[in-house]
């Protein structure tokens, strides 16, 4: 066996007609000609492999980049922005001297193929993000989408994602309070699994992933680096580079989660003794891109020696330590003074901790092994020169065809039975029903701050006891609208998360957003992608709600079948006083139930449509953004002064889908009464955006009119809670108790 | 003068900072304890709060009754200091053996997490002492593993004894043995159980429901009246 001698920068620069496998690395050939135009020579295979995942879709962002920059450009005027675009999640101004970070991103392809770990390291490299930034993190969310209700294939995908989530947040202590659960056949083969985490800090608490000061030092703390997931981002490791190593290395992580509990420990406690001048955690491309983003970002260069990196497998290449994705791992950069204590509380906490290198005047990353140098780059050019493409896009020609299949033309529902038997089913089918079997396999109640969790419109977690200051968050997104109009569908789902704040209470100030898209390489997928950006954006900047951050997650396609574009969009809002929350239960008998806001025959991509007729066809719900805010204004006054006491965002499912829940949450019924100038149907099935339903005590009806008046928001009255039973008056009665039961049974029935 | 209690730090606890917040708000005063040190700093009882120690990889509690610190806390326990072992704590409790029995993987083999309602069983444990015999409340519950199981005899000794201090009722959560949620030794004052009372201290967090906060105020009444 002969030993291939180590492919140093001398030797490369000794040797330029070498091959080496950029294509099985998943470079292209003018890419890999780019990088030996970068280096005025072949890159090493070192190189080669920091290079190949650091430009790989996943982690250049190199088909998306040319539309995400309008997050930029429109951003609008905040004030609460801390920071944005760019480090590892947002941070946003909440008050009171506090900041909060959040931020979502996806963790599909691995959970497909492996769904307990591929979830649950989703949730850990959220996690590590929000610690990155330096705040505790305080809760997470997941948005998550499988493939039809009723396939066998979902049987394995989702109780497996559902556990990982579980076993691995709950593990952590994060409650979980959100998030979403939506069946479609579409996500058949390409289930979406994305996670959210909130984290929060003082505003003096803010690190940045940055290496300054030379003669400090760079240290590796965390799990040891193992063969697990190297190239999980981007591409399978090949065993070209030493035919004498073991092959095939699986490429999803395995996560452990009482590891990242003691990372998060270890984290603060140094963070709280200001021992930390930079930071990265360690997720997609590992320490290739840790340490590359740490010196590009920074004023100097960084000297690393690899052979000091603490190793699970020591047969390991340093082309393999460099692109491995072992969980549970950060980087920091700490002045030589303070190593010491750092390396002092890593040890309390059982961490390990190595010092494997150091900032340095130059600008040049350089990496040694066994003493000889095997890297020697411009660490910017592997972190933020990668390649940018402008992908062809067109509008698929069968869109006009779509949205000429009017949904508002189906048969509908003739007399009160049919009424009747159509909520049953739409409250009972599995993208309506109540997720409870999944949601209770989360803790909710961990850190005891939680106000709010699913199955109300957001979250909420306090963040300050004494005064009560709280955050929400929701999230949300709907394929079947966005296939419909990209455009439009990007702003429903950013509408949606807008009001599902609000309607908690909280103000909405910032946004984040995981946008699943299938192939950018299919020009009608990259027009979806560039149209639901334009939409995105276009509508944050409308609200005031910049976006912070977020993930582009695209390749969701089994072979010509792409998922429907699906961004999801979370929105983070802010509560001055906790206590002054609303929530979706009916409180009261005797409150009087309000719409607020127009309803309007729009069924396109309805639940409805779905549930009913199996139908996706016709255009989406219109959208007012200048609606939104002013329904948001509403809620968010009429919450502060105690004028309502539950209210529920109406969307998916409208306006009975959002009574049923408030009546089954508080176990009290609703008499409705079909207002004038409206259907039955329409009143009752509708998804017109821009609307909630509010409880309002008896003593401040003539208050909350007044302010709806003043404030130019259409209210109409439409009922009372009451019984034990959701009557629609001259059109039928169903009681709680069979509604609980076509709601709540249906998840259990299929997956317990 | 008011009580000082200590709450047990493992590597992997999740609830201490909330035992020590519901400490505070029953009007005590909470002392973080450390694994590594066997120093319990005087305290005048003892929580260990859920979570899962050292990952809880081997068996729930199973490594975590081995630390430095339990060494103490078994020691004192025996001597008559108020220990309350919660959810992790519990099975650190039985794993000490200062409880009999052990917790095995919930029946249904899922994670749950949910607002139980119990009956408390026994009103005269150090813990318990601010409840009525028979009285009804809900605690919230999360656990993997909170299947209470021991054999016939000690099942038949905690019965007859009045050892089971709390009972699920109307839903067994994880299939433990006669429903119990939570036990005490035969002196009372130590008490374990599965759900967990100080996510339950506060009107506005979790549940809205305060039905967890007479733990506290039972034992802080206790020691200062002591």
């Amino acid at each position: 066996m002969s030993k291939t001698p180590l492919d140093t920068v001398e030797h490369a620069a000794a040797t330029p007609d070498v091959e080496l496998p950029w294509a099985e690395l998943g470079l292209k050939k003018d890419e890999y000609e780019r990088v030996v135009e970068i280096l005025g020579r072949r890159p090493t295979g070192a190189e080669l492999a920091m290079y190949s995942v650091m430009w790989s879709e996943h982690c250049s962002y190199k088909s998306s980049k040319v539309h995400l920059r309008q997050f930029g450009e429109k951003a609008p005027e905040s004030d609460a922005l801390l920071v944005g675009i760019g480090e590892n999640a947002g941070v946003v101004d909440v008050g009171q001297g506090y900041a909060v970070t959040f931020k979502v991103e996806s963790h599909n392809h691995p959970s497909y193929v492996e769904p307990y770990q591929g979830a649950a390291t989703g949730v850990g490299g959220i996690v590590r993000d929000i610690i990155a930034m330096g705040a505790r993190p305080v809760a997470v969310v997941d948005p998550l989408r499988f493939g039809a209700a009723d396939h066998p294939d979902t049987k394995r995908v989702l109780p497996g994602v559902v556990a990982g989530i579980g076993g691995y947040g709950n593990c952590l202590g994060l409650p979980n309070i959100g998030g979403e659960v939506v069946f479609d056949a579409c996500y058949q083969g390409n289930p979406l699994v994305n996670a959210g985490a909130i984290g929060v800090m003082r505003h003096e608490d803010i690190h940045l992933a940055k290496a300054s000061g030379a003669g400090n030092k760079v240290i590796l703390y965390g799990a040891r680096t193992g063969g697990d997931g190297i190239g999980g981002a981007s591409i399978l490791a090949s065993e070209t580079f030493d035919d004498a190593k073991p092959s095939k290395r699986p490429a999803v992580q395995v996560g452990d989660p009482f590891q990242e509990k003691l990372l998060i420990e270890c984290t603060l406690e140094a963070f709280a003794e200001k021992l930390v001048v930079g930071i990265q955690d360690l997720g997609a491309a590992g320490l290739s891109c840790a340490t590359s983003e740490l010196a590009s970002n920074g004023s100097g260069g960084m000297s690393v020696t690899l052979d000091d990196v603490p190793l699970r497998d020591s047969t390991l290449s340093p082309e393999e330590i460099l692109m491995s994705e072992s969980q549970e791992r950060m980087c920091a950069v700490v002045e030589p003074d303070k190593v010491d204590r750092f390396l002092e509380i890593c040890d309390k906490w059982d961490v390990i901790a190595t010092v494997i290198g150091e900032v340095t005047d130059g600008d040049r990353l350089e990496i040694f092994w066994h003493g000889e140098k095997i890297v020697d780059v411009d660490p910017r050019t592997v972190a933020h020169d990668g390649p940018v493409y402008e992908r062809p896009y067109a509008r698929p020609s069968w869109q006009d065809e779509l949205q000429a299949d009017d949904a508002n033309k189906l048969p509908r529902p003739a007399t009160g039975e049919e009424l009747k038997d159509q909520v049953l089913k739409l409250v009972g089918s599995p993208n309506q029903a109540s997720k409870q079997w999944i949601t209770q396999q989360y803790d909710h109640f961990v850190q005891g701050n939680t106000v709010l969790a699913q199955p109300e419109d957001s979250g909420m977690i306090r963040i300050d006891e004494a005064s009560g200051l709280g955050v929400a968050i929701a999230t949300d997104g709907n394929g079947r609208y966005a296939k419909l109009d990209p455009y439009t569908g990007a702003q429903l789902a950013l509408a949606e998360a807008y009001r599902n704040v609000a309607t908690t209470g909280a103000k909405p100030l910032a946004v984040s957003d995981c946008l699943n898209f299938g192939s950018p390489e299919d020009p009608a997928v990259m027009w979806q992608f560039a149209e639901a950006v334009r939409g995105l954006a276009d509508g944050c900047k409308q609200l005031g709600t910049p976006v912070t951050g977020g993930n582009v997650s695209l390749y969701n396609q089994t072979g010509e079948a792409a998922i429907h574009p699906t961004p999801v969009v979370a929105v983070l809002g802010v509560i001055d006083d906790v206590a002054r929350r609303t929530p979706v239960a009916f409180q009261e008998e005797g409150q009087l139930l309000y719409l607020l806001g127009d309803t309007r025959e729009e069924f396109g991509g309805s639940a409805w449509s779905q549930v009913i007729h199996d139908h996706l066809g016709g255009l989406p719900p219109k959208v007012d953004l200048e609606r939104e805010r002013l329904l948001g204004e509403i809620l968010i006054s009429a919450s502060r002064d105690g004028m309502i006491d539950s209210a529920h965002d109406l969307s998916d499912g409208g306006l009975i889908q959002a009574v049923v829940e408030s009546a089954l949450l508080g176990g009290k019924g609703a008499r409705l009464v079909v207002p004038d100038g409206l259907d039955a149907f329409t009143f009752l099935f509708s998804e017109s955006a821009g609307r909630a339903v509010v409880a309002v005590p008896r003593s401040e009806e003539v208050r909350f009119n007044d302010m709806c008046g003043a404030r130019g928001l259409p209210v109409t009255r439409i009922g009372v809670v009451d019984g034990d039973t959701v009557e629609v008056q001259g059109e039928f009665s169903l009681p709680l108790a069979d509604l609980r039961e076509a709601h709540e049974g249906t998840i259990p029935a299929l997956l317990a | 003068m008011t009580a000082r209690i200590g709450v047990v730090t493992f590597p992997g606890s999740l609830d201490d900072r909330d035992t020590q917040r519901a400490i505070r708000v029953a009007g005590a005063e909470p002392v973080a304890l450390w694994h590594k040190d066997k120093d319990l700093k005087q305290v005048d009882a003892v929580v260990l709060c859920g979570g899962f120690s050292y990952g809880d990889y081997l068996r729930a509690g199973a490594i975590a009754r081995f630390s430095p610190v339990m060494d103490t806390v078994i020691d004192q326990a025996k001597a008559g200091l108020p220990v309350l072992g919660i959810c992790n704590g519990f099975q650190i409790l039985t794993e000490a053996h200062l409880l009999p029995g052990g917790m095995l993987g919930n029946d249904h083999l899922h994670f749950i997490c949910r607002d139980q309602k119990l009956r408390v069983e026994n009103a005269d444990t150090a813990w318990t002492t601010d409840y009525e015999a028979g009285q009804e409340i809900h605690i919230p519950l999360k656990n993997m593993d909170g299947r209470y199981v021991a054999d016939q005899r000690t099942l038949d000794e905690l019965e007859a004894e009045g050892r089971v201090a709390f009972r699920y009722l109307g839903f067994n959560p994880n299939g433990s043995l006669n429903d119990i949620a939570g036990i005490t030794n035969a002196a009372g004052n130590v008490v374990g159980l599965m759900p967990h009372p100080e996510h339950a201290v506060e009107s506005l967090i979790g549940t809205g429901r305060t039905d967890g906060l007479p733990f506290f105020t039972s034992i802080l009444k206790k020691l200062v009246n002591a």
